[in-house]
């Protein structure tokens, strides 16, 4: 294959069918007889950023864009555990179950395709990232750091956003040797991210290279931009630019962590 | 070499898998008929997982043709997967769940609707003796157990094919003979069985006709007792290794096969019973065994005795 036909063929449309959701099912079978494993540490560990760093922080901190701290970073922070659940849903858990289970092989001896393995992991880490992310979301409301009710739009962004981390993921997990590589997607990819997608502070106060570099290259940008729109309706047409990269960029992850997994696994 | 493919169940023709330059199945061709119990025997890395993975369609095929139920399994992979049961040699089995559980979920990915499967798995727990373990995790069975639990998965779907990948590999002789039996009971019910294998014994007895595969070739083909009376005779015997015999041996029996074996003597020769009493007669010592001969020497013959890796 040349190098050229070998690109495109990462961007082959999969076969897939109703199929996909038999092996989301599988995944939420397992989640639901954990649950209480599953529902407390997303609770919890977000729980402490918002009271360490909105109210600890926050008292050294001037307000940002017109906003105490706390307010400032809490839809930040629901964004955040949508991508750290969906993108680690899909490379530690997923590559647990190709690898080590060998969950992918038991499943591709049945009806179902290897396209729909992937799609259905993609799917169930983009719904970890509505449980999670939902999660985070009455806390916050609770904490009383929402002030509009188009908040209501988050939870069906989370999955979106989540099937975009989610293909990220993916495509790692299938060009990764061993679970220990994922150090590198983790720490020289996700916490930068985490740090600088305008989540504890404006993105506006970077210099201008590395706010041309996150907003190309950390969808947690565009995820924080809209959530904090969102929680506290404050709208304007810069959030066209965020939903449509978004947009663009979750099918073309879909699309080629399903090929790049199809490349790894059927030799 | 085969034959009567032409109504076979499964048939493959010029089969071919090659991995960049490493020939893992060469052109092989073989037809296994309805009904039957198949083996695919050969040494570690003879090609058997391989051409039974490309039967399961879970493996494109290289060059070559493969149709099972005269459906072509490059075009037609979902309906044959439907049809056929897979209980592979590496544990897959969901260790999240317990036992009856996996077997509702593997159902569940042939559209088999839950009060069916719990039925089938009812039946399957029964069959299997595994009814205790019903609600038992995965990972608090014995690996005999899992096993069961992975052959009762494979029948989940009831198929038509069953493929089994070296199925009593790791087992006590008890569970062994308990998988047997059940492999028994259902090529009676009229299951057709794949099966590879290296233990020459479960192959001898459960086969009908098999192939012995090495390096990607088929190297011999049939049923197992006329393959060992074609290439070893009925008969060995066996002496411990003495110089003073095999020179007796090789000036007397010119023509009798001797192979040194682990400091033994294996005597192969149309006529051993009468050789048996001239050893005795002549050396009068203890530990010379007239034996029948089996596949595994038959085995060892075709395929050397070169450890694989």
């Amino acid at each position: 294959m040349n190098e050229k036909a070998y690109v495109i063929s990462i961007f082959n449309l999969p076969k897939l069918s109703y199929r996909m959701w038999l092996v989301w099912r599988r995944n939420f079978d397992v989640f639901m007889k954990t649950y209480l494993v599953n529902f407390i540490p997303p609770l919890v560990e977000p729980l402490f950023y918002l009271v360490g760093l909105g109210y600890g922080l926050g008292g050294f901190v001037q307000p940002q864009e017109g906003l105490r701290y706390i307010a400032f970073i809490a839809p930040a922070l629901v964004a955040v555990s949508m991508m750290y659940s969906s993108f680690f849903e899909c490379t530690y858990a997923s590559f647990i179950r190709m690898y080590y289970q060998k969950t992918f092989n038991a499943i591709i001896a049945t009806p179902v395709n290897l396209e729909e393995v992937i799609a259905g992991e993609i799917l169930w880490g983009a719904t970890k990232s509505f449980i999670n992310s939902s999660i985070m979301l009455v806390v916050v409301l609770i904490f009383g750091l929402i002030t509009s009710p188009l908040f209501l739009l988050i939870p069906p962004l989370s999955f979106l956003i989540g099937i975009l981390f989610a293909s990220i993921a993916m495509c790692f997990t299938a060009i990764i040797p061993n679970i220990d590589s994922f150090n590198y997607p983790s720490f020289l990819y996700i916490t930068p991210m985490f740090i600088l997608s305008g989540t504890f502070f404006t993105i506006t106060g970077l210099p201008q290279p590395i706010q041309i570099f996150a907003k190309i290259f950390f969808p947690l940008t565009h995820a924080v931009a809209l959530s904090r729109a969102l929680a506290l309706g404050r709208i304007n047409s810069s959030l066209l630019f965020n939903l449509g990269w978004i947009l663009i960029a979750a099918p073309v992850f879909f699309i080629a962590a399903i090929n790049l997994m199809k490349r790894r696994l059927i030799k | 070499m085969s034959q009567n493919t032409d109504d076979a169940l499964i048939k493959a023709k010029n089969l071919t898998k090659k991995y960049r330059d490493f020939t893992a199945v060469d052109s092989i061709n073989f037809g296994i008929s309805n009904g039957e119990c198949f083996g695919l025997l050969g040494p570690n890395g003879a090609g058997k997982t391989t051409t039974i993975k490309m039967i399961q369609c879970v493996l494109p095929l290289t060059a070559g043709a493969l149709m099972v139920a005269g459906m072509d399994v490059t075009k037609r992979s979902r309906e044959i997967k439907a049809m056929i049961g897979i209980a592979p040699q590496e544990d897959n089995l969901d260790p999240d769940f317990t036992v009856v559980y996996n077997l509702v979920v593997y159902a569940r990915y042939f559209d088999i609707p839950k009060t069916e499967s719990l039925a089938r798995a009812g039946q399957l727990l029964k069959f299997m003796q595994l009814e205790e373990k019903r609600d038992v995790l995965i990972g608090n069975l014995s690996s005999g157990m899992k096993r069961r639990v992975i052959l009762m998965r494979a029948l989940i779907n009831q198929p038509q094919i069953l493929i089994l990948d070296e199925p009593t590999t790791g087992l006590d002789p008890q569970a062994r003979h308990l998988i047997w039996d059940k492999i028994k009971r259902l090529k009676k019910q009229g299951v057709t069985i794949v099966l590879t294998t290296h233990y020459m014994e479960e192959a001898a007895h459960l086969c009908d006709r098999m192939l012995i595969m090495d390096n990607g070739k088929i190297i011999e083909e049939g049923n197992p007792e006329t393959l060992v009376k074609k290439h070893v005779g009925e008969e060995v015997l066996e002496v411990a290794y003495d110089e003073k015999v095999m020179d007796y041996l090789k000036s007397s029996f010119p023509e009798a096969k001797l192979e040194i074996v682990n400091d033994r003597i294996q005597v192969f020769s149309s006529q051993p019973r009468g050789l048996f009493t001239e050893i005795l007669d002549k050396f009068s010592f203890k530990g010379a065994i007239l034996r029948n001969a089996n596949l595994e020497d038959t085995f060892l013959k075709l395929t050397g005795r070169r450890l694989r890796e």
